[in-house]
């Protein structure tokens, strides 16, 4: 006879170990966040305004237009030979607005786009200063540069919770998957061990990969870009805590039933690429319609990701939060306790 | 048959899958501290057999014990007092010999030291290797180890030697050789004869999800009531009314331009052959003998060959 691990530790260690073993499990919970980061940290780092290219139609007034245009410092005026000719340029996106003075000033643009409306003030005011106007009011720019209202600010925490999804979904789904396919779980279920064992080792092994995971994730945002970190430490922990469990548990119903890979990868984007886009992660949820909020809201990613922010953007403390931490907390559950009724072993 | 009551027993068992009757109708019982063997080509139903008695799929029909227990209402207490090795499993193949072990002795309450485990099944070298580096029979004596993890009363193996080259499947037959001598029970299936006739105190020859023989290796060989077989062939070739006429021949068939002549004394029927074929002028190609196995027993109850694959 022999001493023995309790099985939920022999099981968690193992799953561990199996993990670490797997280059390219590692690459993509840990590179790959950070690689993301960069690109994208660097790509809205601060910097002037991209300027924006406008068409001028060659012309008598053109050479002015054109002086006007660049002394605002923001246009960048390009000639045209022909209205045709610019109208192409607009249309293919080389610029956003064209000017033409032939009978009277013209402006061409898509007032559906941003940018063109944007660039018609610019271009009007730059056009009116230089044939007389004279402005009543000359207001001066105080430019905000503030840490914690970049993009980059904005961006990091979504990473996080991106991050806290992905592995939790695709580490744990995928293995799963496999060792159905291989039979593994069956072997296991001819033993004694208790099946909600193996599902919370699942859970529990991810405890170690999050804080490597979280940490380093952190740590590159505060070195790199001095993202800040303005609320506490332990609740921004306990956050990305019970995140990890939730999209764990998330993990788990997602592939309860699932019989080869392919159906597994499918049913893994179903539920995770609308949370890509609805969540939060690279732009605001805000943005979606109103209608749609409540269901956007009650998304586990959401609340990951609201709480993340107002953590460590907002420092905001635990009653400000309690809501999303409840939020991912009951979905971590329920799924949980659905993906144990409903798991196929064999 | 005996006082004592069955390891394993089952009655009128019935499984199927849409219209594929996998088990139909299938009664067995095992003796404690025997070794027994579902025999069969594949697809016979011995899978279906073993993993309704190992308690992993539910029969549609019949009734079985295990230990004198119902899977139903005493699963844990059963899974901890059994062994099972399952056809085409996969162990995880990051994890080491060692690790493996250690994660299937942490299952079970009580059970072996996974360090006398190896040992037992000539795993040490192997101690730190992962899985996944293992040979085939490496592989399938782990497989074996883990189903002893829990020190289990009854092991039950799903074609343990299947794919295995024969020093690897000589050193499982020992091991579950010595497993028996402890006085525990076994039950295996295969299609390997041989291993049924080297392991097995009692088979079961299954066929289409019926057992249609049982008793030990022996007593079924004998019941052909002929030890040895005469296989040759001749040119031209010669019919059965010729070879009806051949004295201590007591079964013919034919197969791929070869006779086989079931015969109870060499000595009687092949001197009547070579002077038969003789005066009908056939000539001899290719003449042997061998003494009836399992395999014989098998063709002579279903006209079928027992196919490796």
């Amino acid at each position: 006879m022999s001493e023995r691990r309790h099985p939920l530790v022999a099981l968690t260690v193992a799953r561990i170990l199996e993990f670490v073993r797997e280059p390219e499990a590692l690459f993509w919970v840990f590179a790959f966040p950070i690689i993301m980061a960069c690109v994208l940290g660097f790509a809205f780092r601060d910097r002037p305004a991209d300027p924006v290219s406008v068409g001028v139609v060659a012309g008598p007034s053109a050479g002015t237009i054109s002086t006007a245009l660049e002394r605002t410092g923001i246009v960048r005026p390009r000639t045209y030979s022909t209205v045709e000719e610019g109208l192409e340029g607009l249309r293919t996106g080389k610029i956003t607005l064209l000017v033409e003075d032939a009978d009277g000033l013209v402006y061409h643009f898509d007032p559906t786009r941003p940018d063109a409306r944007l660039a018609r003030l610019e271009v009007d005011a730059g056009i009116q200063r230089a044939r007389g106007r004279r402005d009543p009011a000359v207001p001066r720019d105080a430019l905000v540069h503030e840490k914690g209202s970049r993009y980059i600010d904005f961006l990091l925490p979504g990473i996080l919770g991106l991050n806290l999804m992905g592995t939790g979904i695709w580490g744990i789904g995928f293995s799963i998957v496999n060792a159905r396919l291989k039979k593994t779980l069956k072997l296991m279920v001819a033993t004694p061990m208790r099946k909600s064992d193996y599902l919370l080792a699942q859970i529990l092994s991810r405890f170690v990969f999050l804080v490597a995971e979280v940490v380093l994730i952190l740590a590159f945002g505060v070195a790199v870009f001095k993202v800040p970190i303005r609320g506490s430490m332990g609740l921004l922990a306990l956050t990305a805590i019970l995140g990890a469990i939730g999209f764990a548990g998330i993990g788990l119903l997602v592939v309860a039933r699932a019989r080869t890979l392919e159906a597994a990868s499918g049913l893994m984007n179903l539920v995770m690429v609308p949370m890509w886009l609805l969540s939060g992660v690279f732009f605001s949820s805000e943005r979606f319609p109103k209608a749609a909020q409540p269901l956007i809201q009650a998304l586990p990613l959401t609340a990951v990701n609201n709480a993340l922010r107002a953590v460590m953007l907002e420092g905001r403390g635990l009653t400000a939060i309690a809501g999303a931490l409840l939020i991912i907390t009951a979905w971590g559950a329920a799924s949980f306790a659905t993906a144990l009724r409903i798991f196929r072993w064999q | 048959m005996t006082l004592v009551s069955p390891a394993i027993a089952c009655r009128a068992l019935r499984k199927r899958y849409g219209n594929v009757t996998a088990v139909d109708g299938l009664d067995l019982e095992v003796h404690p501290g025997e070794c027994f063997g579902l025999l069969g080509p594949n697809g016979a139903g011995k899978t279906t057999t073993i993993e309704i008695l190992e308690g992993l799929t539910s029969p549609d029909e019949g009734e079985v014990t295990v230990l004198g227990r119902h899977w139903g209402s005493h699963e844990r207490e059963l899974r901890e007092r059994l062994g099972v090795s399952l056809q085409e499993s996969r162990l995880t193949e990051k994890l080491t010999v060692i690790e493996t072990l250690e994660l299937f002795r942490s299952f079970y309450a009580r059970g072996r030291d996974p360090e006398k485990l190896l040992a037992d099944l000539s795993l040490e070298e192997k101690r730190d290797a992962r899985v996944g580096k293992l040979s085939g029979g490496q592989r399938q004596r782990l497989a074996v180890a883990c189903a002893l993890a829990g020190d289990p009363e009854i092991l039950f193996l799903d074609e343990p030697t299947t794919g295995l080259d024969p020093q690897s499947r000589l050193q499982l037959w020992e091991r579950i050789a010595t497993f028996k001598a402890a006085r525990k029970t076994v039950l295996l299936t295969t299609h390997y004869m041989e291993e049924a006739e080297r392991l097995c105190d009692r088979v079961a020859v299954v066929d289409h999800g019926k057992i249609i023989a049982e008793g030990s290796p022996a007593q079924l060989i004998a019941r052909l009531h002929a030890p040895h077989i005469i296989e040759f062939s001749t040119e031209p070739a010669v019919n059965e009314p010729f070879l009806a006429a051949i004295p201590g021949v007591s079964e013919r068939r034919q197969r791929d331009g070869r006779w086989f002549l079931a015969a109870g004394s060499l000595a009687e029927a092949v001197p009547a052959l070579l002077s038969a074929l003789d005066g009908a002028g056939a000539r001899l190609v290719s003449l042997s003998t061998h003494r009836s196995t399992l395999e014989d027993v098998f063709i002579a109850l279903t006209g079928r060959e027992l196919r490796d694959e």
